[in-house]
Parts: C-alpha cells; structure tokens; sequence
C-alpha cells in the first residue's frame, strides 16, 4: 500500500535527520583559524603558490642550448 | 494525528533544529576572517606542455602518484596515458564504449578505471604488454560519473541512479551502497585516512558518508545547481564543491556550513572541475566558458586565469607534489601548467 510506503519513507526520513541533528559543531570563526594556519603553514611547499625554479622544473620548456 | 502527520511534523522540527544550531556557530564568515591574510601572490602559470592525440572531446583525467603519468579519457573512446615529464604518449586503453566520463589510476597506476554511459565501471590492468579489462562492475543503473580507488582492491563510484557504490575488486561485487540523494551522483572524494568520503549531486547537496557502514552522516546545502566537482582541503577538515550555479563553495565539516562562495562578478558559466594546490590556497576552477579562474581559496579573490584552451575546460588536475595543474578540454587537448 502506498500509505505504508510513505510512512516508511517519513521514518527513514526523520531518522536520518536525526542523525544529522546531532552532530557537534564548532564556531566558524576556530574553522576558519584552522584553516588559515594550515594554509600558511604549508604556503612555502606549495611549487604553485612560490613558483618552480627552472633547474628544478620537470615541465621546463626543452630548448636547444645556442653557444655564441 | 496519523502517524504520516506526525513524522512529517518531527522532520520540520529537526530541519529547524538544524538550521538554528548552524546559526549559532556562525560567528563569522571565512572572508572576514581572512581579511588580515596577506593576498596571495597574483600567478601566470605558462603552459608548459600541449599533449596532443585524442580526437574528440575529453571528459576527465588523473594524475598517477608518481607525479608522472597522467590518464585521460575521450568520447573518442580511448584512455591515453600520457608521460607527462617526456610530453608523449606512454599507453593507449581502446574502450568497449565511448561514453567515458571518468578515469583514475589505482595507487600502483597499474589499474585504470573508466566509467560512463554504458553505466558500468570498467577495470583495465595496464601493467603487462597490453591492456587488460580485469572487471566490468555492472549493477548501477544509471552512469558512472566518477570512480576513485581505495587500493588495488577496491573503488567507490558515484552514478547517476542517485546512489554511489563501494566495490569488490576481487569479486567484482558491490559490498556497500550509499543512499540519500535525491538526483545523480556527479562526484565523490575520498577522505585520507579512508572513512569517509564526500559526494556531490544534481540535488545541489554535498555528503558526508561513513564508509564501512555506508551512514549519511552530513548533507550540506547552499549550491542552487547541479554539483559537477568536489576536492578537500588539504586540511581535511573542509572541502569544495564546483557547480552548475557558477559558484563554487567552500563547506567546513567541523562547523557543518558553507563558510565561502567564490562566484564571478558576472556569474554566467558553470563549473566543470576543480583541483587545489599543495597548501590549499590556491583553487583552480575549470568552466564552461573555456577558461580556468585561479582563486585565492582564503579570501575568495580571483587571482588568475589560464586561458588557452578553445572549448569548454571539463577536467583538472593537480598531481600529489604539486608541481603543476593540468587541464583537459572538449577542444580534445591537455595542458600542464606551472
């Protein structure tokens, strides 16, 4: 029956959001301290943020080596 | 008051319980936290590498953990492993369907996954002289939108008939399915430690899921469009998501929230992919509109923009030293960048 099948959807429904009620939660203001922290932390090991030295780039462009 | 009433009324209250317990820990917003951050340096990365060789639009690509190798996948019907260091090509998996729109490596890059519109998850062993289909995980009924290994043994799928799935590679089984969106499943990505993993789907919700007991354990809204990527922070404490809404959104797991909308001043391209570098800070977005916007993930700057490509930027990648982001685009080319 159709009515048993909504009330098994609402059950699950409800207990999910249960679930999702009761979680803890932490003030987005220490979220974003954390965050800011690690990005700093790791900002100088990061090659995209710093820049890759030629010598040390895999990707540098292969050019031939003119002698004058 | 019948019992459908009364769980109907207790599911609004707990949306509201929600709704207030959000509120009282939003005590701040990510940008003005941020604002006594220095600006992060305004970078053009150059493209360093063309690669050159499918022939029709590409829908995805993946870095192996050797920094390396990189797989791509056409709707010309092939996966191409490219060596990215050499530019050239270093293998080439024909696919039984063309419809690809997702390809990873397993940790030893001697697997490849695809999947699409044939709604399976194909395993192809590419360690010998020729590629061989190692399993075919048949059991979604919708596609295959995204696959990410755990190990050699094991994969996660998200697919379009709204669940995502855990597979076992030796038995070619399913052990978990994960249920709780309510439209099709476009992205997952997996914690580090390998409890958890993230969703996004075309009901606009991001997930949080417990992986051994398959358990929503989250669901975060904010996009009003389809959610087409998603990536964690390096801290693994927060994730983004890329979407069809133009914007992308940073969601905090710990304060269960968007805590930043990163959307241009004229908001009129979709969000096809998106990949961070080493640190977090730096968000590099592929859209519709050809392009890629570089983001200052902090402050929710635009920084930069790699233009290049001549269609639509579907995938992007950064490998797992951050050494460069590559792009994939329906224009049939790679670029790596740095």
């Amino acid at each position: 029956m159709s009515t048993n099948n909504n009330i098994a959807q609402a059950r699950k429904l409800v207990e999910q959001l249960r679930i999702e009620a009761g979680i803890e939660r932490i003030k987005v203001s220490k979220a974003a301290a954390d965050l800011m922290s690690y990005c700093e932390q790791h900002a100088r090991n990061d090659p995209l943020l710093v820049g890759v030295p030629t010598s040390e780039n895999p990707f540098k462009d292969k050019k031939p080596c003119i002698i004058l | 008051m019948g019992e459908l009433d009364v769980l109907k009324k207790e599911a609004e209250t707990l949306k509201t319980q929600i709704e207030t317990a959000r509120k009282a820990v939003n005590d701040t917003t990510m940008e003005a936290a941020s604002s006594g951050v220095a600006p992060a340096p305004r970078i053009q990365p150059k493209a360093r590498r063309t690669l050159k060789g499918h022939t029709a639009k590409i829908y995805a690509l993946y870095w192996a953990l050797d920094n390396k190798l990189m797989v791509s996948g056409s709707q010309d019907g092939k996966l191409l492993v490219w060596d990215t260091h050499a530019g050239i090509l270093a293998n080439c998996v024909p696919l039984k369907s063309a419809w690809v729109m997702t390809v990873s490596f397993s940790p030893s890059a001697g697997l490849v996954a695809s999947g699409g519109l044939d709604n399976m998850c194909t395993i192809v062993n590419i360690s010998g002289e020729k590629p061989k289909t190692m399993r075919e995980l048949d059991g979604h009924d919708g596609y295959v939108a995204c696959s990410r290994f755990l190990s050699e043994t094991s994969i996660l799928t998200a697919s379009g008939d709204q669940t995502c799935g855990l597979w076992d590679l030796e038995t070619g089984k399913q052990k978990q399915s994960f249920l709780n969106h309510v439209g099709d499943c476009m992205c997952v990505a997996l914690a580090e430690d390998q409890n958890t993993f993230i969703s996004g789907a075309c009901d606009s919700q991001a997930k949080l899921w417990d992986i051994r007991d398959g358990q929503c354990k989250q669901s975060f809204i904010g996009h009003t469009g389809d959610i087409n990527a998603i990536s964690y922070m390096p801290n693994g404490q927060a994730f983004i998501t890329g979407s069809d809404d133009c914007t992308l959104r940073m969601f905090d797991m710990r304060a269960d929230q968007e805590v930043m909308c990163y959307q241009n001043a004229q908001p009129t391209a979709g969000v096809t992919s998106l990949s961070l570098s080493l640190s977090g800070r730096l968000l590099f977005a592929g859209y519709d509109d050809f392009n890629c916007n570089i983001w200052d993930s902090l402050k929710g700057e635009k920084i930069g923009v790699l233009s290049g490509h001549d269609n639509r930027v579907s995938c992007t990648g950064i490998p797992s030293d951050g050494m460069c982001v590559s792009t994939g685009s329906w224009d049939s080319f790679l670029k790596i960048w740095n």
